[in-house]
């Protein structure tokens, strides 16, 4: 195959207020060829896809295309170079029909310009469908399809454009491995058409199968573009992880009792979560780790009541407890600190004090309701003093207090509801470098002082450094947990990987 | 389409179980007028004469039959008109005012109340899409507005033009088609055209596509903006019918009338299956709501039911229309609300 250069970028950087997220970056593309781009979260895999699709302007750099040194500053642009992409978030009309939406933007009019020509639409989306061998209706309502089928729209809306480049972000997240193979069945028909195909996937083993080239990312920077043909999947591993400041920090051996406060058991639930059990001891760090969608997030609000389960018990201190709602959860003494906490944990606009008693303001009420202001003022004052929280006062509002400050008053506030079990939920997310290692310091002392916690977390030192054991998921199961001493980042981005065949999505 | 499906039978049932399900709301709307006209006319027989149906129901769903049919496509982009029924006061007093003024017929009467009320809901457009303002905001700014300018410019007594054009009363009394008033005929005509336009045209896909998901569009590259207002604008048209025809019907332009209309017109939309989170609804579901409105309304007159009573039912009525759907919905599975 004569393969000419389709796209080259070289030198790219771009830079969020304090992140950079990439730094000098080299990528390019041949026709007819499917180069993967992998990395950890966070590598910049979807920043750079972001770039070459007209959603992000990069700092610095250059792209040529076809050649040409070009600009993609909106993505109109990208779609008018021949530039498409499928995104990992499906970018769909939930209410509109499978034609509808894969001509969306350029149907087929009447002359005038007024009336839709309905049955050109069809005859087209047939065309297409037939191509691709899709087996879509194009009359179904997209949102009455299942995921997998949402998936294989979005693949045939982004090839009717009919660029030169197919950027795919993810696109067997949730498919079956049938519906797997009949993707890879395109991805080749579009390479034998001199496409250029840009494959992004957390799938290691896929990369195998479909890639003629693989392009390393770690933490924002280029590491290595290598021949799929002369690698191995250990070998990518290694050069996704191999951080200089990896082998770092672990805990002190600390000796943990065998008093078990909460046992899950056969968790399952409607889309994701298969057969979960797990055992959390007291004053215990259970981190959890994997990539993302694996589904810890899931675990934890349907451990929280906050999803429906479908299968499953959850026992705390010998006694089963029925979880229906997150009221329950928190009745029973189970906290969840979300990823989001602007979202889910924090009322920015109130302040301290409102924030810390929040959960727990029956009992800093009188018997006619009025709230007992000066003890509730106390009780967070003990909280500042005891976190460290940097506040002023205990007036101050939310909105005013940095991100790990923040944080240390959502953990106040669950303290102050005497919760036992906590569940952090990336409890260093937005949080700058030196707030870190406070809070890194406050979750150990929590343990010490008998909290039992799971922490789930997607950046493997601070996995590595906090946690007693290391659960690992993939793709909605738990593939392994493991004691610190016997863990690295090779062992757990292995279990965090371990797509197993069998398993199939469900529908 | 039949040529689309590759194995015969099966899809054509799945087919019908798929139109049976979209439609079901419509179908359940349409049922319960049923019902309940039957209801009416078991208890008095009288009800359903072609005098009461016509004169009575149809001729008092015309106003809010129209208002409804725009608000139909602004709710389906997922936002909502509160300008409506104050909007629709003062394009009455404009034309009535502009008639007497310019002594215009009633052709051109017509056509300065459509444009006017065109052109008031295309600034509710503009608000929204150049100022960013969210739309119950920006038309709960315009319903105020509105409501105010018609008190000034009719400095508070109706006005009475409609005696001075010739045949401005039979835009909404007269038949065209015997012992069918034109009001009503102008509802159905109205009617027809918002399902063309809704269905078959460039405007209707869009409104669809906005509703279901504005990010999508825009990164499909549809100028969602452009067709927001375009939205609102049409939304104002029929603003503008329903006020000509207003002021036919009552011999004036009332300035203090249409406070209110607004929520009748949102309620009829709501009950005829369109969802306020946009993404989806009918024409015809539209003015099956307006009309279970009106029959019930009039049956319960006819009953003698207390004017307060009626209120009642009404409400009654909006919260098992909207609660059935959402059952109905849940138990299809549609997730995408």
């Amino acid at each position: 195959m004569a393969s000419n250069q389709l796209l080259s970028l070289s030198g790219v950087s771009k830079e969020f207020p304090g992140v950079k997220a990439l730094n000098n970056v080299h990528f390019d593309l041949n026709d007819g060829e499917v180069h993967a781009i992998v990395g950890e979260n966070g590598a910049g895999k979807s920043t750079l896809m972001k770039i070459l699709s007209g959603i992000y302007k990069k700092d610095s750099g250059e792209i040529i295309y076809k050649g040409k040194p070009v600009n993609i500053p909106n993505p109109f642009e990208a779609q008018k170079l021949g530039i498409g992409i499928i995104h990992q978030e499906l970018n769909l009309m939930p209410h509109l029909t499978v034609a509808e939406n894969i001509f969306i933007g350029r149907e087929d009019r009447f002359p005038g310009g007024i009336f839709l020509n309905n049955k050109k639409l069809i005859s087209a989306t047939v065309e297409l469908l037939q191509e691709l061998e899709l087996n879509l209706n194009p009359n179904d309502i997209v949102g009455e399809l299942t995921i997998a089928k949402q998936q294989m729209v979005e693949i045939a809306k982004a090839v009717s454009y009919r660029g030169s480049v197919i950027i795919m972000d993810e696109p067997t997240s949730s498919l079956t491995p049938a519906e797997t193979d009949a993707l890879f069945k395109i991805i080749r028909s579009l390479q034998a058409a001199g496409k250029g195909v840009v494959y992004i996937s957390h799938r290691l083993e896929e990369l195998e199968k479909i890639t003629d080239r693989i392009t390393v990312l770690r933490d924002g920077e280029y590491v290595q573009t290598l021949k799929t043909s002369e690698t191995s999947i250990p070998e990518v591993i290694s050069l996704m992880v191999g951080r200089k400041v990896a082998q770092d920090q672990r805990p002190e051996n600390r000796v943990i009792g065998n008093e078990i406060v909460l046992r899950v058991e056969g968790l399952s639930d409607q889309n994701l979560l298969r057969d979960i059990s797990f055992d959390l001891r007291k004053g215990e760090i259970l981190g959890f780790a994997g990539l993302m969608g694996a589904g810890r997030t899931e675990l934890a609000r349907a451990i929280m009541g906050a999803d429906p389960k479908t299968a499953g018990t959850i026992t705390l201190h010998g006694n089963e407890v029925k979880i229906k709602q997150p009221s329950d959860a928190v009745a029973a003494g189970i906290g969840y600190l979300s990823e989001d906490r602007k979202r889910f944990g924090l009322l920015l606009n109130q302040d301290v004090t409102f924030n810390v008693i929040l959960s727990s303001i029956p009992r800093f009420a009188s018997k006619f309701g009025f709230l007992k202001v000066k003890s509730a003022a106390g009780i967070t004052r003990d909280a500042i003093a005891q976190l460290r929280v940097r506040t002023p006062s205990e007036r101050q509002f939310l909105k005013n207090l940095s991100g790990g400050n923040q944080q240390k008053v959502v953990i106040a506030k669950w303290l102050t509801r005497d919760c036992d079990v906590l569940i952090f939920d990336e409890p260093t997310r937005g949080i700058d470098v030196g707030a870190k290692d406070e809070i890194y310091r406050l979750l150990t002392k929590l343990a010490e002082e008998g909290k039992s916690i799971i922490m789930i977390s997607s950046e493997l030192p601070e996995v590595l450094r906090l946690s007693d054991r290391i659960a690992v998921m993939c793709d909605g199961r738990l593939t392994g947990i493991i004691e610190n001493k016997d863990a690295n980042q090779n062992v757990i981005m292995e279990l965090a990987t371990k797509f197993s065949e069998s398993v199939t999505t469900a529908n | 389409m039949s040529e689309v499906t590759n194995s015969g039978t099966k899809a054509e049932s799945s087919k019908v179980a798929a139109f049976v399900r979209r439609e079901i709301g419509r179908v359940t709307a349409l049922a319960s007028l049923v019902v309940i006209f039957t209801f009416f006319t078991v208890m008095r027989p009288v009800f359903a004469s072609w005098a009461n149906v016509s004169g009575g129901i149809l001729m008092s769903t015309t106003v809010i039959g129209l208002m409804a049919i725009g608000v139909t496509f602004v709710i389906i982009t997922g936002g909502i008109d509160l300008s409506v029924g104050t909007s629709m006061a003062l394009v009455a007093v404009i034309t009535g005012k502009t008639v007497m003024a310019m002594h215009l017929n009633v052709w051109s009467g017509i056509l300065v109340g459509v444009i006017v009320g065109t052109i008031l809901g295309s600034i509710n457009g503009l608000l929204i899409t150049i100022l960013k303002l969210p739309p119950f905001i920006a038309t709960l700014a315009t319903m105020k507005g509105a409501q105010g300018l018609a008190l000034i410019t009719s400095d508070l007594k109706p006005v009475l033009f409609t005696t001075d054009v010739k045949g401005w009363d039979s835009i909404a009394q007269g038949n065209i088609i015997p012992n069918f008033p034109n009001a009503v005929l102008i509802l159905l005509v109205s009617a027809i055209v918002a399902s063309i336009i809704l269905n078959k045209t460039v405007l209707g896909r869009y409104t669809f596509a906005i509703g279901s998901n504005t990010e999508a569009t825009k990164l499909s590259g549809v100028k969602v903006d452009r067709w927001l207002v375009a939205v609102y604008a049409l939304c104002g048209f029929f603003v503008g019918l329903a006020a000509v025809v207003m002021t036919s019907r009552l011999g004036s332009a009332q300035p203090d009338l249409g406070l209110g209309y607004e929520l009748e017109a949102i309620a009829a939309v709501i009950i005829g299956g369109t969802s306020l989170l946009g993404g989806k609804g009918t024409i015809s579901g539209t003015i099956i709501g307006a009309l279970i409105m009106s029959v019930l309304i009039n049956g319960l007159r006819i009953l003698e039911l207390q004017q307060e009573w009626q209120y009642v039912v009404v409400g009654a009525v909006i919260l098992l229309a909207v609660y059935g759907d959402n059952v109905r919905r849940r138990r299809s599975g549609d997730t995408s609300h």
